[in-house]
């Protein structure tokens, strides 16, 4: 549930990156914080595992600029994407604006993506939200692994998977060296922005 | 959620009157996913506020599901004790979370009055 407050003139969004484990949501994050300067990010918070697998969440507050007069400032989260980690998965998404879901291209990984995906619904539908109805993107991450050996799914796969569905805008990415990562967040800020505008400014 | 100058200036000064009086260093108030609604008190060196607010509502998430697991409905109050600093949550209305950061000059007694009466005093501002 976004935040504004009409005395300092912000609003706060809180967008969750979501995806099965190893797909990438910690490595987007951690692009981002070292593109950014430190006027417009804050402290980037995670806790992980021994290694590097996220335990709870990772936290990178942004700041991105005035629309209509208004701070806008982002939190963005990851999950921990390991199946045993649901509940909490479920308690990040408490609040949550927006949402990022990141696919793994390995074709064994493809049960791994749509599992997730139907996670990502039933959890959010237990805080009392629909899914088709919130600001979503996909991300088609690790391309870079298109070009090697290892067996990958192709973006048609992908949508076919994931986007039948939803039919929202998916972004091919590489997080490691960061194509995509700034066009997916772009697209995601805008959606949240807009739908927590219409929502709570416009409409009363 | 929806803040104005006005609810957030009145919030503010109860919180003065309650608990920074009684020399409380630092409170906040936060809602269920993360976001700080006030901020009260000293402006505590390098204290990471975004990121304390952000692990108290998870923290505070997380220990609702433990009070389930053993049949209780919630836990309304956390407590740390730190070798110089100590730190107090409670739940208010609304999904919102009183933090309080105190050192060993002041009574945990005390308190835990204060934000119980802060906690009336919270939830009238809110309704309006
Ligand atoms: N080849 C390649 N590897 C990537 C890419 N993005 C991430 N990785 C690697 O994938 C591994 C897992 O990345 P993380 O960002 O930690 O994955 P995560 O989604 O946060 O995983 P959990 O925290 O367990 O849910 C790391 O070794 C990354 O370096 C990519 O675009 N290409
Ligand atoms: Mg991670």
């Amino acid at each position: 549930m976004a935040l504004i407050d009409l005395g300092k003139k912000e609003v706060h969004c809180k967008i969750v990156y979501y995806g099965a484990g190893r797909c990438g949501k910690t490595t987007n994050l951690i692009y981002i914080y070292n593109a950014m300067s430190d006027s417009d990010r804050g402290k980037m918070l995670t806790i992980d595992t021994k290694g590097d697998r996220t335990l709870f969440f990772d936290l990178l507050p942004l700041n991105l600029g005035k629309i209509s007069g208004f701070d806008i400032r982002i939190q963005l989260y990851t999950v921990p994407g390991q199946v045993m980690y649901s509940a909490t998965r479920k308690l990040v998404l408490k609040g949550v604006d927006g949402l990022v879901f990141v696919a793994d291209p390995l074709k064994v990984r493809r049960e791994r993506n749509i599992e997730s995906l139907n996670d990502l619904k039933r959890n959010v539908a237990e805080h009392g939200l629909d899914l088709a109805e919130m600001p979503l993107v996909l991300q088609y991450n690790k391309r870079d692994l298109v070009n090697t050996p290892v067996p990958t799914l192709t973006v048609e796969e992908l949508e076919h998977d994931l986007n039948q569905e939803y039919q929202v805008p998916g972004f091919e990415a590489i997080a490691t060296k960061g194509d995509g990562v700034f066009e997916t967040l772009k697209e995601i800020s805008k959606r949240t922005v807009n739908h927590v505008a219409k929502k709570h400014l416009f409409n009363g | 959620m929806i803040l104005t100058g006005e609810i957030v200036s009145q919030v503010k000064e109860v919180i003065n009157e309650k608990l920074i009086s009684a020399n409380v260093h630092t409170v906040l108030v936060i809602d269920g996913a993360g976001n700080i609604l006030a901020h009260c008190g000293e402006d505590t060196d390098g204290l990471d506020a975004i990121s304390l607010a952000a692990l108290t509502a998870a923290n505070f998430g997380a220990t609702s599901q433990i009070a389930k697991l053993i049949g209780e409905t919630d836990f309304s109050l956390l407590y740390h004790k730190g070798e110089k600093a100590n730190i107090h949550f409670a739940r208010l209305s609304g999904e919102m979370i009183l933090v309080s950061i105190f050192g060993d000059e002041v009574s945990l007694g005390l308190v835990r009055v204060r934000v119980d009466e802060l906690a009336v005093l919270i939830k009238k501002i809110f309704e309006g």
